[in-house]
């Protein structure tokens, strides 16, 4: 038996789409499934619900096989110890806010009365003691993002799933939402899947993050390994990255175009470099000296960013460079413009891209 | 931002100004509905209508036709809603055939419903005879035959307008309450049911009113004995014959109930757009 309360290899064929995935959660971890629109997340989520049925596979929960495709076991999404927060949450309109938060445990076989006892416990818990009976339709997006966690966790369940829990809230009441969802994950004692295309929700809710694209994961990792060494280019874009891969020789990798990073680790075969864009400086003249790597580039693109510029740079490779708005204006940096870009060796990060071999 | 909400005045008259070639045709539809019934009231003999009001026969037929109409309408809800859901969420082979099989007594003349009837649940009937001789239990010229007439009839309206709710209805919410830990049976009584409601009660009023109105199932299976199953249909055309205003009181009454019925019902459960 493995030590993970959820262990779960999910395969799910929906066409010309295959999800095929591992995963495994321990007891009071929160793990984020996250990825590009149509990788899967909520396919994903669906069949740990038992909602979608597995083409291959199997779903263990405690040591209790939920889904076992091969001896065509599956147990129906009511007999399972899970509890979801749906996207945009599915409170039913007619029931108040106490009845959403008592359908749980008075499904499971609890009195009228206790199930009220216990929903009205779990609504003060999330802080909305005065909205019992409020229709949903009567809530914010934000309480109601709320009476959905609280009728989740109401089943006391074993595995909590979430799907985009914040992705219906603006941006302010998101904010205070995190933050509190943190909380409430943080004291829950079963294990935790949310799914996101969010990382910054990924990164502060998750103990560790699992990414997904096309249906398989790409990358898997605590929150400072991913943001260290993106494997994907999606992964890069996500962490706010340049990545390339190619063939590194000691301290230089050659990537497309034919172009050679210079970096200060020291690898061989196959690899990634990787690089901040604002380690990227820009030049209307070829610089000379010191260790640099430079390469011509056109300018594509010119976009805010933060206090910054970002520059979208073509040439042998593509790449993002921030600078200052008072440098871009000094170099005339306008698209169509060429130039010359320009990182330091030691700003740059090299790591194999084989992955090694998985502990077992 | 203050140009929000005010149509321009020249945008306001061109979609004020509607196409005659649309307009004279509807004025003319809308006469045609009203004139008949406006004709029922000018003739109205309004100074015996007291007293032919409290005439007993027509109290009678007004009772038991109220009474056949809800008993029918019940019955289509009690089997017409599972049926509407079987159709609905269900998928079973002969689906399809079995959607276009619910319809058949809409396009059915009523007279040829009622002669099939008659050959079912008839004394002598597949299964009449076995009802009647195992249970006691007849239909044909009988009250309850009136009851069965009717729900034969209506039945189509409930089904195809609640299968049309639950067809709407986002089945996401299902989906909640099994993770919840809802059985198929807990989910439809506490969710279902509930988010299709005014569907039901649309469907529910069009059976009523369906049922209030047959005529030709109703004659041909239940016949058309005062106190048993004449409602008020029959009433109508049998006292057509001798006594035309009569008649019109008797159509007069249907009217009003009808319309005090439907009224009352659509402002409390049909959203008129």
């Amino acid at each position: 038996m493995t030590g993970s309360l959820v262990d779960a290899r999910i395969v799910v064929d929906r066409g010309t789409f295959r999800l095929d995935i591992d995963l495994r959660i321990d007891a009071g971890e929160v793990v984020a499934l996250l990825g590009p629109n149509g990788a899967g997340k909520t396919t994903a989520l669906r069949a740990l619900a038992g909602l979608v049925p597995l083409t291959d596979g199997h779903i263990t929960l405690r040591d209790r096989r939920l889904d076992d495709a091969r001896a065509r076991r599956w147990v129906p999404a009511e007999h399972r110890p899970i509890g979801v927060v749906f996207q945009d949450y599915l409170l039913f309109p007619h029931l108040s806010a106490l009845e959403n938060v008592a359908f749980g445990p008075r499904s499971h076989g609890t009195g009228r009365r206790e199930a009220r006892t216990v929903a009205a416990a779990w609504l003060d818990r999330v802080g909305l003691a005065d909205h019992v009976r409020r229709k949903p339709r009567q809530l914010s997006g934000g309480q109601a993002q709320r009476v959905a966690l609280a009728r989740a966790l109401a089943v006391e369940p074993e595995l909590l799933l979430l799907d985009e829990p914040l992705a219906a809230l603006d941006a302010r009441t998101r904010l205070d939402t995190r933050a509190e969802l943190h909380r409430h994950l943080a004291a829950h004692p079963g294990a935790t899947l949310l799914v996101t295309h969010d990382p910054l929700d990924a990164l502060v809710l998750a103990d560790r993050l699992v990414i997904l694209e096309g249906g398989r994961v790409v990358q898997e990792g605590d929150a400072a390994e991913i943001t260290a060494q993106p494997r994907t280019d999606y992964v890069a874009r996500l962490v706010g990255l340049n990545l390339y891969r190619g063939r590194a020789t000691g301290g230089s990798v050659e990537v497309a175009g034919g172009l050679t990073l210079m970096t200060t680790d020291a690898v061989d075969g196959d690899a990634f470099v990787a690089f901040s864009p604002i380690a990227v400086a820009v030049h209307v003249d070829r610089p000379t000296g010191s260790p640099r790597n430079t390469w011509p580039a056109t300018i594509t693109a010119v976009q805010r960013h933060g206090d910054n510029l970002r520059l979208q740079l073509d040439g042998p490779i593509a790449a993002a460079a921030d600078i200052t708005p008072a440098a871009a204006a000094q170099l005339e940096l306008t698209p169509g413009r060429h130039v010359w870009a320009a990182v330091k060796a030691t700003e740059t990060r090299a790591y194999p891209a084989d992955l090694p071999a998985e502990p077992q | 931002m203050s140009r929000i909400g005010t149509t321009p005045p020249r945008f306001r008259r061109r979609v004020g100004r509607t196409p005659a070639v649309l307009v004279l045709p509807a004025v003319l539809a809308l006469a045609f509905l009203v004139l008949p019934l406006a004709g029922l009231l000018v003739r109205a003999p309004w100074a015996t209508l007291p007293q032919r009001l409290t005439d007993p026969q027509v109290l009678t037929a007004l009772r038991l036709s109220l009474e056949t109409a809800t008993l029918a309408t019940v019955l289509c809800l009690l089997l017409g809603v599972p049926l509407a859901w079987l159709l609905a969420r269900v998928e079973f082979p002969g689906r399809r055939l079995v959607r276009a099989l619910v319809t058949v007594p809409l396009v059915l003349p009523p007279v040829v419903g009622g002669l099939a009837l008659l050959l079912v649940f008839g004394r002598r009937g597949l299964l009449g005879q076995w009802l009647d001789q195992t249970f006691g239990l007849t239909f044909a010229f009988t009250t309850k035959g009136v009851v069965l007439a009717e729900a034969f009839v209506a039945m189509p309206f409930l089904v195809i307008a609640v299968e049309g709710a639950l067809r709407g209805a986002d089945t996401r919410y299902e989906e909640a309450a099994a993770t919840l830990g809802a059985g198929r049976w807990t989910t439809f009584r506490r969710v279902t049911l509930p988010l299709v409601a005014p569907g039901i009660a649309a469907g529910a009023v069009l059976c009523w009113a369906r049922a209030l109105g047959e005529f030709g199932a109703t004659i041909t299976f239940a016949g058309n004995f005062p106190g048993r199953t004449q409602t008020m249909p029959l009433a109508v055309y049998l006292t057509l014959e001798q006594d035309l205003e009569g008649a019109i009181v008797l159509s007069l009454i249907l009217l009003l109930v009808s319309v005090v019925i439907l009224a009352a019902l659509r402002d409390r459960w049909i959203s008129a757009p």
